[in-house]
């Protein structure tokens, strides 16, 4: 016999559910991901292999800790570990990658409640406590094809000026950066599966890249800033991975419309003002996490009142 | 207060009530200072100081000083010793000195010190004020200890600057800096509150108007229900709640009840005084029938 389930209205069958989301949000990921370890060799494959499992594995056994049903199932840790992996520079040492997946799931994600409770972004979280943590390990990057204990060199983040008249070259990424950040193509194409399959919705990265370009292109009038071309500044670093995959999260992101586009200006605004005068080279995870907890306020000033409220609440 | 035995007097700072943990007092110098042990247990012993000599001069003065200007008088007697601590410790300690900095003259402001002079020393003999601020501050030096501890050994790889870690793993630099504070401060309170709930305790209890620091300037003393600060508000709210409601329900009932007692017994005195001289034997006798038929329904 059939269960039957009673509950109040809306009655909206869907077929979505979280573990096919986050299917999605993988398969757009994937892309990237291999591009990378293309780019980067098999120490950037075990990098991202650890990450996962370590994320896996930290889920697993928190739980188990606290008796809590096992929420392997629904694929976010598996997100989770990959996001950071792709933000993890291709030299880094493997237990580190570890520790930050794990800061990732229990510290941020599951002691505020696991899925769907965490007031910001897993792996953006836990790349800032490792970026903090290991200043040296997280900023020391190596060009692509090249093997992983060579010396370190510049990225364009970090003012070399040798890539700001190579477009193409940022376009496609070839060049040296973290694993998954650096080939905009693949990520902008991964951004575009997730739109069609409604997954996400484009107002968070269109705001965010719009916001960025526009503020780099106007600090660009006064050439003694410093601040990166407005193409430039959306083809390096972080900011493609972090507009479409990360400042997107659900949980952590307005779920209204001006909320969402409110949300995206303030990451590019923050990003380029970080890049500009700060003194750190990167500044988009710095930007989502800031607009990650100011997400709740973001929220409740956008939202429109529902028909009729408006004039109860003049009454009082 | 008064029934508490010396020894639970002692023993409540070090967990029941510790300072930082469960009461949240005093969390800027824990922050602060705590980014090795030594700093912490620098920090602990200097307050425990203040603390004990504070609480014993305030509560030797307690009678002589008027409840109006009292704020002033504590924080002037706290001043006083912080002084004392602060030439000692530059004098003898300058490391320690260099390590605190400011939050070391920065004790004269710290809401331990100031709370149990007002929650405790104001209101008890000397030698309980005494043990109150030795507790107290035992509490709080074992707290920055345990956490200076925690984040110098992930935050540098050593204990009591002895290297443990330092030469194996790269240590994580973030939990010497602010936001690793918040880390251990927020996993610490987690485990105190998880251990005393354990033992059925409450987590935190009201204060009430008499330990409130604002008692005396606040526009609301003596009714809490009116108190802006919102715990001891709803607190007090919510245990004046439950016997009110069953005062009032009690007050309903009571008027028709009085009323049909008095009434009752008004004609069960006329039937008895009518009734005791003519039934006197009657009346004996039906109890041991009673008697009888219990024993066979046993």
């Amino acid at each position: 016999m059939q269960k039957m389930n009673i509950t109040a209205s809306p009655h909206i069958a869907s077929a979505d559910n979280t573990s096919g989301i986050m299917l999605d949000v993988i398969f757009a990921l994937l892309p990237a991901t291999i591009c990378g370890i293309f780019f980067y060799g098999f120490y950037a494959l075990l990098l991202v292999a650890v990450s996962v499992a370590a994320a896996v594995a930290a889920e697993y056994l928190w739980c188990l800790a606290v008796k809590k049903e096992s929420s392997l199932r629904d694929l976010s840790a598996i997100v989770t570990g990959l996001l950071l992996a792709l933000n993890l520079p291709p030299t880094l040492p493997l237990w580190m990658a570890a520790l930050g997946s794990a800061v990732a799931i229990v510290v941020v994600k599951q002691m505020f409640g696991g899925i769907g409770h965490n007031f910001a972004n897993p792996a953006i979280t836990a790349r800032i406590v490792l970026m903090v943590s290991f200043p040296t390990a997280m900023t020391t990057f190596v060009d692509p094809f090249a093997a992983a204990d060579t010396v370190s060199t510049a990225t364009p983040l970090s003012g070399s000026q040798e890539f700001a008249t190579d477009i193409t070259r940022l376009f496609f990424g070839n060049y040296s950066g973290c694993i998954g950040e650096t080939s905009s193509v693949l990520l902008l194409a991964g951004g575009i599966y997730l739109v069609l399959r409604r997954v996400i919705t484009p107002e968070i990265p269109l705001a965010f890249f719009a916001s960025a370009a526009g503020l780099s292109a106007l600090l660009g009038l006064n050439p003694e800033l410093g601040a990166q071309g407005p193409l430039e500044t959306l083809l390096t670093g972080g900011l493609m991975i972090g507009a479409i995959f990360m400042a997107t999260d659900y949980v952590t992101s307005p779920p209204n419309r001006l909320g969402k586009i409110v949300f995206g200006v303030g990451c590019g605004i923050i990003t380029v003002v970080i890049r500009t005068f700060g003194n750190l080279p990167e500044g988009v995870s710095f930007a989502i996490l800031l607009m990650n907890i100011l997400t709740p306020h973001i929220t409740r000033l956008t939202t429109g009142k529902p028909f009729g409220a408006e004039g109860k609440a003049d009454e009082k | 207060m008064k029934k508490d035995g010396n020894l639970s007097i002692f023993t409540k700072g070090i967990i029941a009530e510790n300072p930082v943990l469960r009461l949240v007092l005093g969390t800027c110098p824990t922050l602060a200072v705590t980014t090795s042990a030594l700093n912490g247990i620098g920090m602990g012993l200097s307050a425990t100081f203040v603390l004990v000599c504070s609480g014993a001069v305030v509560s030797l003065l307690r009678n002589i000083i008027p409840s109006k200007v009292r704020i002033p008088a504590y924080i002037t007697i706290i001043a006083g010793f912080v002084t004392i601590v602060q030439m000692l410790v530059k004098a003898f300690l300058p490391d320690i000195d260099a390590a605190l900095g400011i939050f070391l003259p920065l004790i004269v402001v710290n809401c331990i010190i100031l709370a149990r002079a007002e929650m405790f020393a104001a209101k008890n003999p000397v030698i309980p004020s005494i043990l109150d601020g030795l507790g107290m501050g035992i509490g709080f030096t074992a707290t920055l200890t345990i956490m200076g501890i925690i984040r110098e050994l992930i935050g540098a790889g050593s204990i009591f600057s002895l290297p443990v870690t330092a030469n194996i793993i790269d240590p994580m630099l973030v939990m010497l800096l602010p936001p690793g504070g918040f880390f251990v401060f927020g996993i610490l309170v987690a485990v105190s509150n998880a251990l005393a709930n354990k033992k059925g305790k409450p987590v935190v209890e009201s204060i009430g108007c008499d330990g409130c620091a604002q008692n005396g300037s606040c526009p609301f003393a003596g009714d809490s229900e009116k108190c802006e600060k919102p715990d001891a508000a709803e607190i007090e709210a919510a245990k004046s709640e439950k016997p009110d409601a069953a005062e009032i329900e009690a007050a309903k009932s009571e008027k028709p009840d009085s009323a049909e007692i008095e009434a009752v017994k008004k004609e069960k005195a006329e039937d008895i005084s009518k009734d005791n001289t003519k039934d006197e034997k009657a009346e004996a006798t039906p109890p041991a029938q009673e008697g009888k038929e219990e024993d066979v329904n046993g």
